[in-house]
């Protein structure tokens, strides 16, 4: 009963039959609005999660559709005779392998002439057939002599052809693949020379100009090396400084500074640690230029905060109880904190540790500022080679004007996205497996 | 009160002198003066209304409030002649002399068996495996608890119920050997059968220990207790038998608090 109900209940007598009566209906009234009003809320947010959902399909979908055809590559059989007279048994790998196959080429298709047609006719195939070429010979010497069928990478423009990105039916001046090319296609397809495989090259091999000789594995090294480095320094500092500050500092004026600090600097834009690293770690320590070593040590300033508000959460969350369990049975400040309060926290600061690796894995601006970005062909074999990381192969592909590294860029970031969700299940059973409750 | 009331046992007799402490949270004084013996082998409950500053008291004996910003304590506390509030003792030796039991069962989320063996571990009181065994297995069974956890000793201590966790947690502070056990509130979240089987055990302790426990349950103090003192607003009110503080209430404020006109 409400105050109001209340008070006419108090009022005269003859109206209270016909003011019981209004009570129970503005009753009825306000239960139906209250329920209306909780409907409609939870209409809100059942549709802002359909509305994050969507997109987030929409932006998986576009990713996936134009990224799909980056994993399989259209290859071309070709005769080629392996030369005895030019080729050195003894040191196979300087031979004229191009020769091999621009030879190979034009015994495939005689009627050829002139530069320009046979110019067009030597692009059919990739500039890394020559490698291919050679390396068949490299595995197996006794091929030196003999004509050999082997399968090499279709140009980029050949590969789009063959996944139906040239509309043939373009006008010839408009199309990139001449009709030439396209008469040479047609006889290959009919005599069972073009075949598709799956791109192997994505996953083993560093960048290249040419998009069907470009790997995203260099890429992915780098990454590796990066994040080693930089979780090898901000997580021993990070989870020390946060026991520091949530088991033992004091708390005054001077924790309070520090605090808000670690805080700013997990909202300053990651550009700026880049542009830190530039003026202290390339120009002041000369530390050589577009390392993991350097980025990590970058990566691992911009992390740190993120590991430190993590781990003081993950130390806070301990329930003070065990704390004084342990105080009380006689246990140092030192052993609380290492046989109780730290394995107790240890599933957060694990989480907390990976959610910060996830976004280092995904960051590109600092690393732009101290020369990853560079054109880097070799996959890196430490933590001190010349390397490029993940998100900055996607954005050098993406700002490639070639057709296949569209698909490629997507490819890049569908790998990307595949370490990412690796990561946060990662987190996740981290959290599932370690968590002990009390 | 007459000193001679505050003070009425033999010096022999008495296990913690407690002269003149005062304590106070930052500005705010919590304890005024307080004077008390705690007996060798006796329970001594302290009894009083929320927040009168009885559990201060307690965590001055071992030296709990230390872990507190802005406490501090004044006057001297002296266990067996050892002054326990000299800046040199170290804490965490004399928390092993004086062991402590919380209001809130907090066993270890560990094994019972590694719940009773942290103690004796960080304080390398045993050489083998074989005394640990034998050290975990005498605290349960001081504990009253060895019968109900001897099959399920590496199973966590956790998972036991509300009072078994408690007596696990007084096996837990037994295994160090110490001198001296202080309870604070041990029962509060009990129900009354564990609470009763606690107050058992708290008979059978003060054999071998000086106990110290604070009660919001007069009832308790009446049935565990062989001295009481009543604490109201920081001050020790009245110290005495048991009996005699529940029978024969010398200061008004007692007879208030014991007769349920405040509290």
């Amino acid at each position: 009963m409400t105050d109001r109900g209340l008070q006419q209940h108090s009022g005269a007598e003859a109206v209270m039959h016909g003011s019981a009566d209004k009570r129970a209906n503005e009753e009825a009234a306000r239960v139906r609005r209250r329920y209306r009003s909780e409907a409609r809320f939870k209409a809100y947010g059942i549709a802002a999660i359909v509305v994050a959902i969507s997109m987030l399909i929409l932006l998986v979908g576009s990713i996936i559709s134009t990224g799909w055809s980056a994993f399989y590559q259209y290859e071309i059989a070709l005769d080629v005779t392996f030369e005895g007279s030019e080729i050195d048994a003894n040191n196979p790998r300087t031979a004229n392998y191009n020769g091999f196959i621009k030879s190979a080429l034009r015994s495939q298709f005689p009627d050829v002439s002139g530069r320009k047609e046979k110019r067009k006719l030597y692009g059919l195939v990739s500039n890394g057939a020559d490698l291919q070429a050679m390396q068949v010979v490299v595995d197996e010497p006794v091929k030196i002599g003999k004509t050999v069928r082997i399968w090499v990478l279709a140009s980029d423009d050949i590969d789009s052809l063959l996944k139906g990105y040239i509309d043939r039916d373009l006008p010839e001046e408009d199309r990139r693949v001449k009709d030439t090319e396209l008469e040479w296609i047609d006889q290959l397809k009919s005599d069972g020379r073009i075949r598709w495989s799956m791109n192997t090259v994505f996953w083993k091999s560093g960048d290249s100009r040419e998009p069907e000789l470009a790997g995203f594995w260099g890429a992915i090294v780098g990454s590796f090396f990066t994040l080693l480095v930089t979780l090898a320094l901000s997580f021993p500092v990070g989870v020390l400084a946060a026991i520091y500050l949530e088991e033992f500092a004091p708390k005054n004026r001077w924790t309070d500074f520090v605090e808000v600090n670690i805080n700013n600097l997990a909202a300053v834009p990651s550009i700026v640690f880049g542009l830190l690293g530039l003026a202290v770690f390339l120009n002041f320590f000369g530390l050589p230029r577009s390392a993991p070593l350097v980025g990590g040590i970058v990566l691992s300033l911009m992390t740190l905060p993120t590991i430190i508000i993590a781990s003081r959460a993950a130390l806070k969350a301990v329930p003070p109880s065990i704390r004084e369990a342990a105080l009380g049975v006689g246990a140092s400040k030192h052993q609380v904190v290492t046989h109780h309060v730290l394995p107790l926290a240890m599933p957060g600061i694990l989480t907390g540790t990976i959610i910060g690796m996830a976004q280092a894995l995904g960051e590109t601006a600092p690393l732009l500022m101290i020369g990853m970005v560079a054109f880097i062909v070799n996959v890196p074999g430490g933590i001190t080679d010349p390397s490029t990381v993940m998100p900055v192969q996607i954005y050098l592909w993406a700002d490639s004007p070639e057709r296949a590294f569209v698909a490629r860029t997507s490819a890049g970031i569908m790998a990307l996205l595949g370490f990412l969700v690796l990561m946060n299940a990662l987190a996740v059973i981290l959290r599932k497996r370690f968590e002990r409750r009390w | 009160m007459a000193d001679g009331e505050r003070f009425n046992m033999e010096a022999a007799e008495a296990k913690v002198l407690v002269r003149d402490v005062n304590v106070f949270y930052g500005e705010k004084q919590a304890l005024f003066d307080i004077d008390l013996d705690i007996g060798r082998n006796q329970v001594t409950s302290l009894i009083g209304p929320s927040g009168c500053g009885k559990s201060t008291f307690l965590r001055c004996m071992n030296r709990m409030n230390d872990v507190i910003d802005g406490c501090r304590v004044e006057g001297s506390i002296k266990v067996d002649g050892d002054e326990v509030l000299d800046a040199g003792i170290d804490p965490v030796q004399l928390r092993r002399r004086v062991g402590m039991v919380f209001q809130k069962p907090n066993p270890f989320p560990k094994s019972i068996y590694d719940n009773v063996a942290y103690g004796p571990r960080i304080h390398g009181l045993v050489s083998s495996q074989d005394d640990l065994d034998e050290l975990v297995q005498t605290s349960l069974e001081r504990a009253a608890l060895w019968e109900e956890v001897k099959d399920r000793l590496h199973q966590p201590g956790t998972g036991l119920s509300g009072g078994q966790q408690q007596r696990l947690c007084i096996a837990r502070a037994v295994a160090v050997r110490p001198d001296v056990i202080l309870m604070d509130e041990p029962c509060s979240a009990l129900d009354p059968i564990a609470t009763a089987r606690v107050e058992e055990l708290i008979e059978e302790l003060k054999k071998a220990y000086s106990i110290v426990i604070v009660t919001h349950s007069m009832q308790q103090a009446a049935r565990v207790s062989q001295r009481t003192a009543f604490f109201h607003l920081g001050v020790l009110v009245e110290v005495g038998v048991t009996e005699q503080i529940f029978t024969a209430p010398r200061d008004e404020r007692t007879q208030g608090y014991i007769t349920g006109r405040f509290g």
